[in-house]
């Protein structure tokens, strides 16, 4: 993820003879662990004095989040641009009104969220009170991924900030101007002892985890995801982790294809293609197929103009490893139909469609973070979904048909983190579904509630008195078989009538 | 006879099948696993009294009624577990249909404990079921006839095609982690989880713990002595401590103590009569080499012992002992104790109490005793902990509708009733979508412009419950 070239000062006081950088000229950011144990103590004392339990300083931390946004598009515009030449357009819409959303959703429900649940009671329960209470965790560790940095970031901290925990932020430093931009802003914004924005590279988290946390909340790829997992077993931290896969799309042969097109295209060369929830592979069916490449053709021509080099609407890859790969991956799998140009000094990819892919290509191998879309071809459904499910579970599978009956057999056929039929990526930005993956693709789920159940224990708590022993007594020693008849025959006689009972 | 990696293989091709799917085969399958209960009941009693003594009242109970309990509710509420759940839509997304639905994970593990050795099996087991998904389970060794007769009882009852057991010790746990699954839940310690996690995250499988810890029981203010001592004996003493939840250690005023202990004592009488070790109402300790490790634990305390002490090896017996002056640091304070030996520790005020708890790791459970109620939110607001319950023990987890697990150091993931469903389910967001307000969605694509930005600005705003790219 970095090159490793003389150290700058810092890392070399620390004893390091190279040094973690994204770009040469780039200062290097490394938070070293010792920081890390400080402001994790820091952290701590502020959880334990109780500082983020109330609603009226979860409400302010939210606000606060909300203008810093709003005070400093410019710089996050600016920074996003450097980074990946992300256009005006998508940084504000992806980056920044996404997080704004789902902070100002978290504002409006907080109050409902935080409620204590009560809870059905049984006969033995009906003069107590059963509930069950959302507390904060603690201490919380945020890891965002590079293709989009603030928003991975930010969202999980809307939850975290929302459920009552502390948190400490680790931006990706493949993205070192946005990281350095939150770090700058943060300490402004966010109270200074609950929330620290720290420089950690992907290779320096099994450490930072050591150091123990309530929850990890991880975004990245399969690979980092898995030495996430392997770190927390290490020190039984339970994880979130949401992990880029092969999203699947289908086109089938009764499709508004122009339209399908138009969405596809978007969906996978916005943010140059680096995006976790792009459909990352087609499977066409052989009858529509020319015409799917032909508008797709179009489409890009719309979008991005003749030379999409040119268009300010179009971005960059984040770094050369990136580029390298992703220019690999083109150059060994398929043929070109559309674009296919790159300019490796400038880290730039035209947005491409192969076609002739076999299921043996390199591309097909591994997770596309770029604007490559490979086109395969299926004979008929049934072929696209033994396809789909020889594959590991993706983040999301895709699938555009007029047919409703195609629709469900993609539903309830395949497994993946979400689903999206005739559109894509839209379901992993709506604020009342969760988002998160399965099996490969990771665990647990975000946005919305779901955020601020994630970084939140149910505790189920049973207010009894000792007043009224009649029922209890039953229970005690010495066991006679007459009360255990009588405790299973009241317990028979509310299953009649509610379904269930306990009495004890 | 499989070997496990077939077995699994097996049960991955049958839940490919989608013949756990259908809320009618899941429906049966829950009652037939209802008819095992109901019809074996006896032998299930006779197990268990081999394995540790365990009298009938406390099989029943701990054992039968729960799982019984626990069966009924699911079986009533499956059909509206498995709809789908709509949820709210925003301005662009009015014409499209959002849900979330609730789909199996695949094969799952289920690997049990044996101080309740039915209950620590079929009640995730009923979840993993009504999820609709394939199970492997592991019955613990250590409770061995009851294992045993788990491993006889399940092929006779449930699919055999769907459901496996797996029997054996720590070895054969180990080569079964190996194969991937779709989720593992486990009962037991925290050494053992470390290196079940460790397994799983080699193929990233999601994990439930259901971890022991020591479950603190703060007793402050006016309390209903009688009424607490009964509700503390009865949960201490319940299948001789070996609870999870079981209050591990009390903590007092030296003036509460004083008033406790002798009530203790009469209830301990009442309960257990003057010779426990005749009374067929008391437990036994599951093994010799539990019974060595609380007898050397209780030779290395400080404590004074002020009630009981007695011990028998070869019956596995150890009297319920009480003991006070014990400090922080005591060897009876650094594990959970998980046998009839209650320590009592002196604070002199609730703060004290708070602050002593919070310096240990979360527990499974914690309880206070106390009439008075604002002592009651106090230490509720101001400690963590899995569960809680004021004023007895225990019973918080037999209420289906309340979620039963540990934080921390006690675990992560719940279970019983919906909850067991949950945590063998994935929830997918679905968003299904027509053709129509195309030339809505223009105004997300490029070529960007300031206007396109400005409309975009504009449709998402704070009412809508989504952002629209």
């Amino acid at each position: 993820m970095s090159w490793k070239i003389r150290a700058c000062y810092g890392c070399q006081r620390n004893g390091r003879l190279t040094c973690r950088r994204t770009r040469l000229g780039e200062p290097c950011f490394k938070t070293y662990p010792l920081e890390c144990v400080d402001l994790l103590k820091r952290a701590r004392v502020s959880f334990q004095a109780g500082r983020t339990l109330k609603q009226c300083f979860r409400l302010a931390q939210l606000e606060a989040l909300v203008r810093m946004l709003q005070d400093n598009e410019g710089d996050f515009v600016d920074a996003l641009g450097k980074d990946l030449h992300k256009p005006r357009f998508e940084t504000i819409l992806s980056e920044l009104i996404v997080v704004k959303n789902e902070a100002l959703h978290a504002i409006d429900n907080l109050k409902q969220w935080m409620q204590p649940e009560h809870v059905e009671r049984n006969l033995s329960t009906t003069l107590d009170e059963c509930l069950v209470v959302s507390e904060p965790l603690g201490v919380v560790f945020i890891k965002g991924a590079w293709c989009n940095p603030v928003q991975m970031c930010l969202v999980p901290l809307v939850g975290a900030i929302a459920a009552g925990n502390c948190a400490i932020i680790s931006p990706s430093m493949c993205t070192a101007q946005t990281a350095e931009c939150l770090h700058r802003l943060a300490p402004f914004y966010l109270d200074n002892e609950c929330f620290h924005v720290i420089f950690a590279g992907i290779n320096d988290l099994p450490e930072v985890m050591e150091l123990k946390f309530d929850h990890v909340f991880f975004t990245g790829n399969r690979e980092e995801g898995t030495k996430i997992a392997q770190a927390a077993a290490r020190s039984l931290t339970p994880v979130t982790l949401v992990l880029s896969g092969k999203n699947p799309c289908y086109v089938d042969q009764h499709c508004e294809i122009k339209t399908a097109a138009q969405r596809i295209a978007w969906a996978r060369f916005h943010n140059a293609g680096q995006s976790m929830v792009a459909p990352d592979y087609i499977l066409c069916h052989k009858v529509v197929k020319a015409q799917l490449v032909q508008a797709l053709k179009g489409c890009l021509l719309h979008f991005y103009g003749p030379d999409p080099k040119e268009s300010r609407s179009y971005g960059r890859m984040v770094n050369s490893e990136i580029f390298n790969r992703t220019r690999d991956l083109l150059w060994r799998s398929g043929k070109v139909a559309v674009g296919g140009q790159v300019i490796e000094a400038e880290r730039y990819i035209a947005p491409t469609v192969l076609t002739e892919v076999g299921d043996n290509d390199p591309i097909m191998q591994q997770d596309v973070f770029g604007p490559v879309l490979p086109v395969l071809t299926v004979n008929n459904i049934d072929e696209a979904i033994t396809f789909i499910n020889k594959q590991e579970k993706p983040l999301c599978v895709y699938a555009y048909s007029n047919n409703h009956k195609v629709i469900s057999r993609l539903i309830i056929e395949t497994s993946s983190g979400s689903f999206c039929s005739n559109d894509s990526v839209l379901q992993s930005l709506m604020v009342s579904l969760p988002f998160g993956g399965v099996g490969a693709s990771g665990t647990g789920a975000y946005h919305g509630r779901h955020s601020f159940e994630t970084f939140s224990h149910r505790k189920s708590c049973l207010l009894r008195g000792t007043r009224f022993e009649c029922v209890t007594y039953l229970r005690y020693p010495p066991y006679e078989d007459r009360n255990l008849s009588l405790m299973t025959w009241a317990s028979t006689l509310s299953q009649k009538s509610q379904g269930w009972c306990q009495i004890l | 006879m499989d070997t496990q990696s077939q077995v699994v293989s097996r049960l991955r091709s049958v839940f490919a099948s989608g013949v756990t799917i259908p809320e009618e085969f899941r429906r049966a399958q829950l009652t037939k696993l209802m008819s095992m209960i109901k019809e074996n009941q006896e032998v299930i009693v006779k197990a268990l009294h081999k394995d540790f003594s365990k009298p009938k009242f406390e099989a029943i109970l701990s054992e039968v009624e729960i799982v019984v309990n626990d069966l009924h509710y699911t079986i009533s509420n499956l059909s509206s577990w498995m709809k789908p759940e709509y949820v709210s839509k925003n301005l662009a997304t009015k014409l499209d249909t959002c849900f979330v639905r609730r789909e199996p994970l695949g094969v799952v593990l289920i690997i049990g404990a044996w101080n309740y050795p039915v209950q620590l099996i079929l009640l995730p087991l009923i979840g993993a079921i009504a999820a609709g998904n394939c199970v492997v389970i592991k019955p613990s060794e250590i409770s061995a006839a009851t294992s045993s007769l788990i491993a006889e009882l399940i092929p006779k009852y449930l699919s055999q095609d769907c459901y496996a057991v797996v029997t054996g010790g720590s070895e054969e746990t180990k080569s079964l982690l190996q194969n991937r699954f779709d989720h593992i839940f486990y009962t037991g310690s925290q050494t053992v989880a470390r290196s079940i996690l460790q397994a799983a995250s080699v193929h990233l499988t999601p994990v439930t713990l259901e971890l022991g810890g020591k479950c603190p029981c703060l007793i402050y203010g006016r309390i209903d002595m009688p009424a607490a001592a009964r509700r503390l004996v009865w949960s201490k003493f319940f299948n001789a401590g070996q609870s999870c939840v079981a209050p591990d250690y009390v903590l007092c005023s030296p003036a509460i103590r004083d008033a406790l202990l002798p009530v203790i004592r009469q209830t301990l009488e009442d309960f257990y009569s003057k010779e426990p070790q005749s009374c067929p109402d008391l437990s036994r300790i599951v093994s010799p080499r539990h019974w060595t490790r609380l007898m050397e634990l209780l030779g290395k305390s400080g404590g004074k012992v002020v009630i009981g002490g007695e011990s028998d090896e070869e019956d596995k017996y150890i009297a319920p002992t009480v003991l006070v002056d014990v400090a922080e640091d005591d060897a009876l304070m650094k594990e959970e104790i998980f046998g009839p030996i209650l320590p009592i520790l002196t604070v002199e005020s609730l703060q004290e109490g708070i602050d002593f708890m919070n310096r240990q790791e979360r527990p499974l459970a914690l309880y206070v005793f106390s009439d008075e109620s604002h002592i009651v939110n106090t230490v509720l607001e101001n400690t963590k902990s899995g569960g809680f319950c004021s004023n007895d023990g225990i019973v918080q987890m037999t209420l289906p509708t309340l979620p039963f697990g540990g934080i921390g150091a006690s675990g992560c993931g719940q279970y019983h009733g919906r909850w067991s469903f949950e945590t063998f389910t994935h929830r997918r967001g679905c968003m299904l979508r027509g053709w129509a307000l195309e030339r809505l969605n223009t105004l997300r694509y490029p070529p960007y412009t300031e206007s396109k930005l400005s409309w975009l600005r504009w449709s998402t705003s704070p009412e809508s419950t989504c952002s629209l790219m």
